[in-house]
């Protein structure tokens, strides 16, 4: 009764899909097939296994699969388990926050600012607080991007200024005010127990204090960022994984225009 | 076996071009001090603890003689001079002084040659216990033994000492063979060490006195138990660079993150502060045995791994030179270097391996230390294990001394126990799996491989040449390296530099070379 993987049994459900519906897919219809692995706090043995397997149905999963389970020493275990989960999620009644703008590339930003603006656009950017991460920001701003997209630097209409990591915010603010600066761009790449929430809260709440909220195009970025977050936080956009200098350019530009 | 056909007059001549770079920068580390090296020296006579408002005692006594300008002094000769008044011992004294009951400087001066001759008495102390824990060391190696090569370093950094003592000794039984506790974010630019065991770090955990004391314990149990020798790492640099190393030499540490540069760039510490602490913390490190990494590899999170790669080779020539100047042995000599070229270049595999071959064939003795791929990871976890598979097996190929596992989860979060267990699967299965192909495997004469290997030594030559010429200084502030321009006189800590005054002492110094 382990495994599903391998059974001949004809499985009873609809294999039309429905929007309302929506299940992950193996390599059926509405199979509802999902992977996972975990670890539990319990030695590797028959008790660990059936434990594993009770949990991933707790989690919703039918007919969990252990297909694999490795002792990690001192007392804890390792497991893979497969099965298919009976939850379905309606996706016509999701609603996602994102950044509303159109994606242009390096020379259609260059292009845009030109005609729309007729100055460079002066962008500063830093991995603030505590943060020595600079992966980020440099993705975003060195000249040499990231993965084939250009950085910042490299864009004719745009001055950039990559100070770095571990940058106060008073002193990002500083140097903001110094280079009268258009956008704000805010890396935050250490997240362990949401020190990025606190220090990027910190820094919209010193912008305020000073007056100067409204001045800057303040946006932030990272891998446990989103839209949602950030606009939370007092942000104007956010931006998480996946994200080019192009995505973040054309924001920029577009909402000065505007 | 699998030899680049490298040009030895031209590893000569950049060995030489080094070679000059750190003796025209030792004559500027030799005329000077710091803060940080006093409150090192302080340590190391035995002061340790904090004042009721937490501020380590080592500072406090080093505030003392700072405040009326005897920092050029050292903090060895007042120390010592307070104990010839006193009688007392020098924790007696720093207590003394933290309560305002004593000033180091207000004391009548002894005798400089009594000073200096109860100041070496003193050293002898700790430098004898320095020497017991490296003997320690030989002995466990010697009865328990130790991991194979490429030895397998893995990171813990729950932020809690107790938690990482848990991930630590589960990491050894998987087969890691050294064991990294990370700092936590911001430790680097403390300008005093912390004292005590820590719970609460973000992104890794406080280096205290303490926490080593309490994870080298636990790692020595385990250590008997799995019958290998697990190394305890942690990080030398930041502003506390020569404390970190003394701590770690009286609590038996034997890897640490230790580069003379790094703090100048990644960190922005002034570069005269970093390269006079660089100085005294790998006299100590030498001294105890304890194995340096470097840190070239950050150079290719912040510039190209294909067009760079000859200042990482650029880099591991100056630290192998600073190093020597040091007293530490090749053998203790971790340069570092990175598999970080993006993973979509088509031979990509063929230029790293060129890289790590070429490191390999220039530094001989050295544990290289290898870096995984961090840059170009993504949330795509599978092909993130195939990347850290493409990196052992290169790890293997080219004979790495230390293997810094890479994690699938990298960039997504501090790694999980079983994050960390999948890793070292994957590195035993490849290094076992593959243990003896360079020795079986030859490089093509003039192609890809033999090519680019001659290409980037050729750079770095060039490069050292230049450097050699225009000093080490003026190539940090036209950011010749990971493209980071730093000033002579910009950066932190350069307040806690100064001069060394003719009656200036430090006994550990000739007693760690043995001169």
């Amino acid at each position: 009764m382990s495994s599903g993987l391998y059974s001949m049994n004809k499985k009873e459900f609809d294999i039309t899909f429905d929007p309302k519906r929506v299940k992950p897919y193996g390599d059926t219809m509405n199979d509802g097939k999902v992977q996972l692995s975990f670890a539990l706090p319990m030695k590797a043995d028959e008790l660990a296994k059936e434990a594993a397997k009770l949990y991933a149905m707790k989690m919703g999963l039918e007919e969990p699969s252990v297909v694999h389970m490795a002792d990690l020493g001192v007392g804890y275990s390792f497991f893979v388990v497969y099965g298919s989960c009976n939850h379905a999620i309606d996706i016509t009644d999701i609603k996602v926050t994102k950044v509303e703008s159109s994606v242009m590339s390096m020379t259609e930003v260059d292009e845009y600012i030109k005609k729309n603006i007729g100055r460079k656009l002066i962008v500063i950017g830093a991995s603030t607080g505590t943060d020595a991460h600079t992966v980020g920001i440099d993705a975003i701003m060195n000249m040499k991007g990231y993965a084939g997209h250009y950085g910042l630097e490299r864009y004719e209409m745009i001055e950039a200024h990559n100070l770095g990591s571990q940058v106060p915010n008073e002193e990002f603010i500083k140097k903001a005010v110094e280079l009268n600066a258009d956008a704000l761009l805010v890396s935050q790449t250490v997240t362990q127990k949401n020190v990025h929430v606190q220090n990027m809260t910190n820094l919209i709440e010193l912008l305020e204090a000073e007056g100067l909220r409204d001045k800057f195009i303040v946006a932030c970025g990272g891998p446990r960022i989103n839209h949602e977050l950030a606009k939370e936080l007092g942000y104007d956009a956010g931006f998480g994984a996946g994200t080019y200098a192009e995505d973040i350019a054309s924001y920029i530009c577009q909402e000065i225009k505007a | 076996m699998s030899s680049l056909k490298l040009d030895r007059r031209l590893i000569d001549s950049a060995r030489e071009s080094a070679g000059q770079i750190a003796e025209d920068t030792q004559k500027l580390i030799d005329i000077h001090t710091t803060e940080a090296v006093e409150r090192t020296i302080t340590r190391l006579l035995g002061v340790d603890g904090t004042n009721d408002v937490g501020t380590p005692l080592p500072n406090v006594v080093v505030e003392n003689i700072k405040r009326v300008g005897g920092l050029s002094i050292g903090a060895a000769y007042f120390l010592v001079n307070a104990v010839l008044n006193t009688g007392l011992t020098t924790q007696e004294i720093a207590e003394k002084v933290s309560v305002g009951e004593l000033d180091l400087t207000k004391l009548p001066a002894k005798p400089e040659q009594e000073i200096k001759d109860k100041a070496y008495e003193l050293a002898a102390k700790m430098v004898e216990r320095i020497k017991g824990n490296r003997e320690k060391r030989d002995e466990y190696l010697n009865t328990i033994g130790e991991g194979k090569k490429p030895y397998l370093y893995v990171i813990v950094a729950t932020g809690n000492i107790y938690e990482d003592v848990v991930q630590a000794q589960a990491a050894a039984k998987q087969g890691a063979d050294v064991i990294a506790v990370i700092r936590t974010t911001g430790q680097s630019l403390l300008d005093y060490v912390p004292y005590g065991a820590t719970t609460e770090g973000f992104g890794g955990t406080y280096a205290t006195q303490e926490n080593f004391r309490i994870m080298r314990k636990a790692l020595d149990e385990t250590s008997r138990e799995v019958g290998r020798y697990i190394r305890l790492c942690n990080y030398c640099s930041g502003l506390c660079m020569p404390e970190i190393a003394a701590m770690g030499a009286m609590e038996r540490l034997d890897v640490m993150l230790n580069d003379a540069l790094y703090g100048i760039l990644f960190r922005d510490i002034n570069m005269q502060r970093t390269l006079v602490d660089q100085n005294f913390s790998r006299i100590i490190n030498g001294f105890a045995g304890v194995i340096i990494n470097t840190g070239e590899d950050n150079y290719l999170t912040t510039s190209d791994a294909v067009e760079e790669a000859h200042t990482v080779l650029a880099s591991q020539f100056i630290n192998e030179q600073f190093a020597l100047k040091a007293g530490i042995p090749e053998e203790q000599m971790g340069l570092g270097h990175a598999f970080e070229m993006e993973p979509g270049i088509e031979n990509g595999f063929l230029l790293e391996l060129a890289q790590a071959q070429m490191a390999r064939e220039i530094f001989p003795k050295a544990p290289l230390k290898y870096m995984p791929p961090t840059k170009y990871m993504t949330g795509n976890i599978f092909k993130g294990h195939l990347q850290d598979a493409l990196f052992n097996i290169i790890s293997i190929w080219t004979n790495q001394g230390i293997q810094l596992l890479g994690m699938m989860t990298e960039a997504l979060h501090t790694p999980f126990m079983s994050d960390r267990a999948l890793s070292i699967e994957n590195a035993r299965y490849i290094f076992n799996n593959m243990r003896n192909i360079g020795d079986e495997v030859e490089f093509k004469e003039g192609g890809i491989i033999q090519t680019r290997a001659a290409e980037v030594l050729n750079k770095a030559a060039a490069l050292l040449k230049d450097i050699a010429e225009e000093g080490l200084f003026a190539t940090l502030e036209q950011g010749k390296f990971a493209g980071v321009k730093r000033s002579r006189t910009g950066g932190k800590g350069l307040d806690g530099v100064t001069e060394k005054d003719a009656k200036y002492l430090n006994p550990f110094i000739d007693m760690m070379l043995d001169r």
